[in-house]
């Protein structure tokens, strides 16, 4: 057994991978508890779809890294999606579902002129073996500050979602929060999709915060379980993608999806 | 344990000529309010009357024209005013994993929610206690009963101090048990603690019995003044039809300012005048 883990940890590929996994998966697992929470579910969906049109923006403009004109893009559309919601329209999820689908087209009609759409699939289902030292250090650049974001923000935002106006009643600056909040996510999100992939990035955010929610009673537990959970998923995740020569990402979610069932069954006995 | 302030009756919330408008309706217009500490004001009126605007209003939630000033006559200076408010629910599934004492963090301290604070958690045990709820501290917020919910929320306004207690139709889902603890508490926090009360309710029996101060609302303020006189109003027939109401002698409990002649407006002598009587 410890051969296999040897063998594992002897390529430099795999070491970095699991680095990433273990910088990932927490932040992933925290940010879900709110996305969660404030039924955001369909706003980070959207956020990741956003990621195509970003990359696409740059290869327009010629922009070397299209790494940076993704992240602004995700940042303003964003602020486009915190408006939307603002407007307490009735049919929010259809307008976000609307302007989610019409970046997605943008951005694939971009990307796939002249045929050579394939550069750039990896994007839809990621390659964490292919993450660089340099890479790990900006995911834990901002590993740290949504760290300390969440230290102090998360009182407000969960004030936030239970009572808006109690919340504003007391001060707390709901906008500001919010924003910070939608710039975080997407921020996280962008910078985390060439690793897990566009299709799957939504369900390592929702799925290990469903999964703790079934079975948590309270706030610290919920936030405990879900970063174990993610964090389970993702280490188990690589391993079994290694061994069974399958890409990572769709196994980790796979891992993930299988927790949330059997907390879902535990729950509903309790 | 806290400290509890009488109420002085030096203080005073005023509205001046409030008007809310949503896309060129008119919902509120000229109202007029003074509001005293140690005071329960029933706002009354049928639904769509603009009851929970002018709560919003007063909550800064929406724009409205008009002022509101909250102002200490004492010595003169105005300070700001704290508002506190019990909704009517909250956005909550039942399954949310959130208990009481998370509840109460997140909107009233710093620490962070996913770590326990021992001095939070015994303030806040403390704070419960006077509602009679501190066994619900580690209670799953979805499993509360409405009134065990509202007793919580209470508590949680009333632990700042605030100088304006703001509570939107707190009475729903309470059988008549409920219903009694729940005005013998207002009646409670209003002579204790130096502290305004606002509320919206439907059961007049109540409101006659409780309410110093009672305002008739429909678009603007049909009637004012204590509960027989409003109930008694021609205003009020039209709105509620006529019934007999057993009132209670909250009248103009608030003590009288020592000095003489304060800039006092037109409310504050027509409760004068309402005593001598």
């Amino acid at each position: 057994m410890s051969s296999y883990f040897t063998e594992l940890f002897q390529y430099d590929f795999m070491r970095r991978a699991f680095l990433a996994v273990l910088i990932i998966t927490p932040l992933l697992g925290i940010l879900g508890t709110m996305i969660v929470h404030k039924k955001m579910a369909y706003f980070s969906d959207a956020l990741g779809h956003s990621a195509l049109t970003g990359i696409a923006i740059g290869v327009v403009c010629g922009i070397s890294d299209t790494n940076l004109s993704m992240v602004l893009f995700a940042i303003v559309f964003a602020f486009l999606l915190n408006q939307i919601n603002r407007k307490n329209l009735a049919a929010t999820d259809t307008i976000i579902s609307v302007f989610a689908s019409c970046s997605t087209a943008i951005g694939l009609a971009i990307l796939s002129r002249g045929g050579n759409f394939s550069k750039y699939s990896t994007i839809l289902v990621g390659d964490i073996l292919s993450i660089t030292a340099r890479e790990i250090g900006y995911l834990l650049a901002i590993f740290v500050v949504t760290i300390i974001f969440w230290c102090v923000a998360v009182n407000k935002l969960n004030a936030i979602s239970i009572h808006a106006s109690l919340a504003k009643s007391r001060n707390i600056s709901v906008r500001l929060i919010e924003d910070i909040f939608a710039v975080i996510i997407a921020l996280i999100v962008t910078l985390s999709i060439k690793w897990i992939g566009i299709l799957l990035i939504n369900a390592l955010l929702i799925l290990p915060a469903a999964a703790s929610r079934n079975i948590s009673d309270n706030m610290r537990e919920y936030h405990l379980y879900a970063v174990i959970f993610s964090l389970f998923s993702g280490i188990v995740g690589l391993v079994v993608s290694y061994f069974t020569n399958v890409a990572t990402g769709p196994m980790i979610v796979i891992i993930a999806s299988v927790i949330y069932f059997a907390t879902y069954f535990y729950g509903k006995r309790r | 344990m806290r400290r509890k302030i009488k109420p002085c009756g030096f203080h005073c919330i005023k509205m001046k000529d409030i008007g809310v408008s949503f896309g060129g309706q008119v919902v509120l217009e000229h109202v007029n309010l003074h509001i005293h500490c140690g005071s329960l004001t029933a706002l009354i009126g049928r639904n769509g009357a603009g009851k929970s605007t002018l709560i919003k209003a007063i909550l800064g939630e929406i724009s409205h024209s008009g002022t509101i000033t909250f102002s200490d006559t004492e010595n003169g200076r105005i300070r700001k005013m704290k508002v506190g408010y019990v909704p009517q629910s909250l956005n909550l599934e039942a399954n949310t994993p959130m208990d009481v004492y998370d509840l109460i963090t997140s909107f009233r301290y710093d620490v962070p929610v996913f770590w326990k604070s021992k001095k939070c958690y015994q303030e806040i045990k403390e704070a419960l206690a006077e509602f009679e709820a501190d066994y619900l501290i580690d209670q799953p917020v979805g499993s509360l009963s409405g009134g065990e919910l509202q007793r919580v929320l209470l508590s949680m306004a009333v632990m700042d101090n605030p100088n304006l207690l703001l509570l939107d139709e707190p009475v729903s889902g309470i059988d008549k048990n409920g219903m009694d603890l729940f005005y013998e508490k207002m009646d409670y926090l209003r002579r204790n603690y130096d502290m305004s009360i606002i509320l919206i309710s439907h059961d007049l029996d109540y409101v006659a019995k409780y309410a110093d101060n009672v305002v008739l609302l429909d678009k603007t303020i049909l009637a004012e003044g204590n509960p027989k006189e409003v109930f008694e109003s021609d205003a009020f027939g039209h709105v509620f039809g006529n019934a007999t109401y057993e009132y209670g002698n909250n009248v103009g409990h608030v003590r009288e300012p020592m000095k003489k002649e304060a800039p006092y407006e037109a409310g504050y002598k027509g409760r004068k005048e309402r005593e001598n009587e």
